[in-house]
């Protein structure tokens, strides 16, 4: 596979502990159409050669446009979808070849929280009972234990004990969210990935959420994955970003490393894509992406971003370029801008 | 017609819906003029009754749940507030039209692309065939569709969704409408999509004179793009002002707790924890008594039971709240 070999970060010479989940070199590829009149069957690369380290008690961003990958290796990661190939070491156990068993009690640590976590459950379950699934299925306890924690997690995540005995239907947005944050963590996971778990949510709830999620990390020592296409609230949420583009990373970096000097020329023009609440600024000429995004069952010879890509050159349409290490940065790029 | 008089002017708009738990008003009172050649916003969170007032001023409000009152809406000096439906029919797509968040399902999938762009030039001038697909290859050069002639003969599926979106504004533009509504235009679509679609529409504007009401949940929308901007809240208008004016000198709680609490991607993170609003938005069949947004504000104060008034806070700004009332008392420390 080109394009895709990283050096793990060992630069920082960090012991094992402190990454708690790792992909090397993950792809996930799909089958689509075929059949008798429909011709052969077409390859959709969703994740690429994807190779990331995710450390204790951070939160990461994974940014990046519909069609990315960006959901999918979201749930490659936890095995919800099998990956086509790569490995997924979560502390230090080798996920990809676990047989059933064993990742069902590993599930247990491995969760995740939806956009609309309500879309999957039934509407005729009680919150009470929707807290209490996963716990039983994972044998938290006693009836009387279960209940306790069911309430403990109501609790926790700023809602009201009675409520244990509403329906889905009675909540608002918000509400909603915090029950499907309590729901993932009844089995007190350490890794959890949100996928764009605040996307749908008004702005005044929305912080409301956020601030939600940060106390519940420092509480309960968690580690985020947070999935969004919101570079906004990645900058004020995300203690390190990885941008994702056709299946691949093009760029990894801390959130405020990546924000003030962006090093990939898709970084720097999502972010100068961002609408700002600011008229003054208004007027300012800023750089705007061209074209659109190429269809992931077509994609461009050398770098997926080229045709999009201002500053490409003759290398750019010819050979991919790798996501390499630069002064304790990642980026692939031939031609990487200031950093 | 005198130009210096807004293409529209709404006075007094009022929609009630009527449900089983009695009647519920989703609009009160609004009132709000568009500029000619402007763009003016407006800008609130679900159930503000942002997309109602839209909604309302297209006659689209289903009926007969609905019901829409207003003591008048002047378009171009025209009063449409009492025209029958099929009176609205004939100024719905050539006076106003309406850009929605999801083009896919204002599209009809079995129909060619140049079809129903071109449509209102059937409806409203009787046009040909062959002269609508000349108008309709126009108008797809104009919103910057590449290689137009031969999107004509595709089906919305065969478009991205920035193209489809960059279609329904020439549907919207193909009768040169007087005023232009576009709901959330931009909400379905990449960040990238979005920029290119935010200087599409601004760009009509400088060139062809477009007047456009944007309807958002952004800020940062309604500072890259309106004139003016009208901040609604709960079915009414809480805060009205020139754009610069909203920005630096936000009059009402709401509007500033709004500004405090929208994530930044330009600046770096101050804090853990983010200004939030506390609770939620009231349940419109359930209104607290006084001001609205009593129940969540950080200054509230005894007159606040009672409802308030928009007040002027200075030209051409105003702010439904009691802190900009002669004699208020203010918090400590507040400078009117």
């Amino acid at each position: 596979m080109t394009g895709s070999a990283l050096q793990p970060e060992t630069g920082t010479a960090a012991p094992d502990d402190r990454i708690v989940l790792s992909t090397r070199d993950l792809t996930k590829h799909y089958r689509v159409g075929g059949g008798m009149f429909a011709g052969p069957p077409r390859v959709v690369r969703a994740v690429d050669g994807v190779t990331l380290d995710i450390r204790a008690r951070e939160t990461f961003a994974l940014v990046g446009e519909s069609g990315c990958g960006k959901t999918t290796l979201g749930r490659v990661m936890l095995r919800l979808q099998e990956p086509t190939s790569g490995t997924i070491r979560y502390r230090g156990t080798e996920l990809t070849s676990l047989g059933e068993g064993p990742m069902r009690a590993l599930r247990k640590n491995l969760q995740i929280v939806f956009q609309d976590p309500f879309a999957s459950l039934n509407p005729r379950m009680r919150i009470g009972e929707i807290l209490a699934e996963p716990l039983r299925s994972h044998g938290y306890g006693t009836p009387g234990e279960i209940r306790d924690r069911c309430t403990e997690l109501l609790e926790m995540v700023g809602l009201r004990r009675q409520y244990l005995r509403n329906y889905p239907h009675q909540f608002s947005g918000g509400q909603r969210q915090r029950i499907g944050i309590a729901r993932a963590l009844a089995n007190k996971p350490d890794f959890v990935v949100c996928d764009e778990s605040v996307s749908a949510l008004d702005v005044s709830i929305q912080a409301q959420v956020l601030n939600l999620l940060s106390d519940l990390q420092d509480q309960l020592k968690l580690t985020y994955f947070f999935i969004t296409h919101d570079l906004a609230v990645v900058r004020q949420f995300a203690d390190r970003v990885g941008v994702m583009f056709l299946g691949r990373l093009v760029e990894v970096g801390t959130t405020e490393e990546l924000f003030a000097r962006p090093l990939h020329p898709y970084t720097m023009l999502l972010m100068s894509a961002v609408p700002r609440p600011d008229p003054r600024r208004r007027g300012e000429d800023r750089p705007m992406v061209q074209g659109e995004i190429p269809s992931p069952m077509n994609l461009p010879k050398g770098c997926r971003f080229h045709t999009r890509c201002p500053f490409a050159r003759d290398i750019c349409r010819v050979e991919d370029p790798a996501l390499q290490t630069l002064g304790g940065r990642s980026v692939a790029c031939h031609f990487p801008l200031d950093g | 017609m005198n130009v210096n008089d807004p293409i529209l002017s709404v006075r007094g708009l009022r929609t009630e819906f009527s449900g089983d738990r009695g009647d519920v008003r989703v609009l009160d009172d609004v009132a709000f003029d568009v500029g000619r050649g402007k763009i003016v916003g407006l800008v609130g969170e679900s159930g503000s009754g942002k997309s109602m007032t839209a909604l309302s001023l297209m006659g689209l409000v289903p009926r007969p749940q609905g019901s829409v009152s207003a003591s008048s809406i002047l378009l171009d000096g025209q009063d449409i507030s009492k025209l029958d439906p099929a009176a609205m029919r004939r100024i719905r797509g050539r006076d106003i039209a309406m850009v929605f968040q999801e083009p896919m399902t204002s599209l009809n999938p079995v129909r060619k692309v140049w079809e129903q762009v071109g449509e209102p030039l059937a409806i409203h001038q009787g046009l040909g065939r062959k002269a609508i697909r000349k108008r309709v290859l126009d108008m797809f050069e104009l919103v910057g569709i590449p290689e137009p002639r031969t999107r004509l003969d595709a089906y919305p599926h065969q478009l991205s969704g920035g193209l489809r979106q960059r279609a329904m504004i020439a549907m919207g533009l193909i009768c040169e409408p007087k005023l232009l509504i576009a709901d959330e235009p931009t909400t379905a679509l990449d960040v990238t999509t979005q920029a290119q679609i935010l200087a599409l529409m601004r760009d009509l504007r400088d060139r062809v004179g477009t007047s456009i009401i944007m309807i958002t949940h952004d800020l940062g929308i309604i500072a890259e793009m309106c004139d003016e901007v009208n901040v609604m809240y709960a079915g009414q208008m809480v805060e009205q002002a020139d754009v610069f004016d909203l920005f630096e000198r936000p009059s009402h709680p709401y509007t500033r707790g709004l500004l405090a609490s929208i994530p930044r991607a330009t600046v770096a993170r101050a804090a853990r924890r983010m200004p939030s609003i506390p609770g939620m938005v009231p349940n419109l069949a359930r209104l607290p008594p006084g001001c609205r947004f009593a129940p969540r504000c950080g200054e509230v104060m005894a007159q606040c039971h009672r409802p308030p008034d928009l007040l002027s806070v200075g030209d051409g700004h105003a702010a439904r709240c009691w802190l900009h009332a002669a004699g208020a008392v203010l918090p400590e420390g507040e400078m009117r």
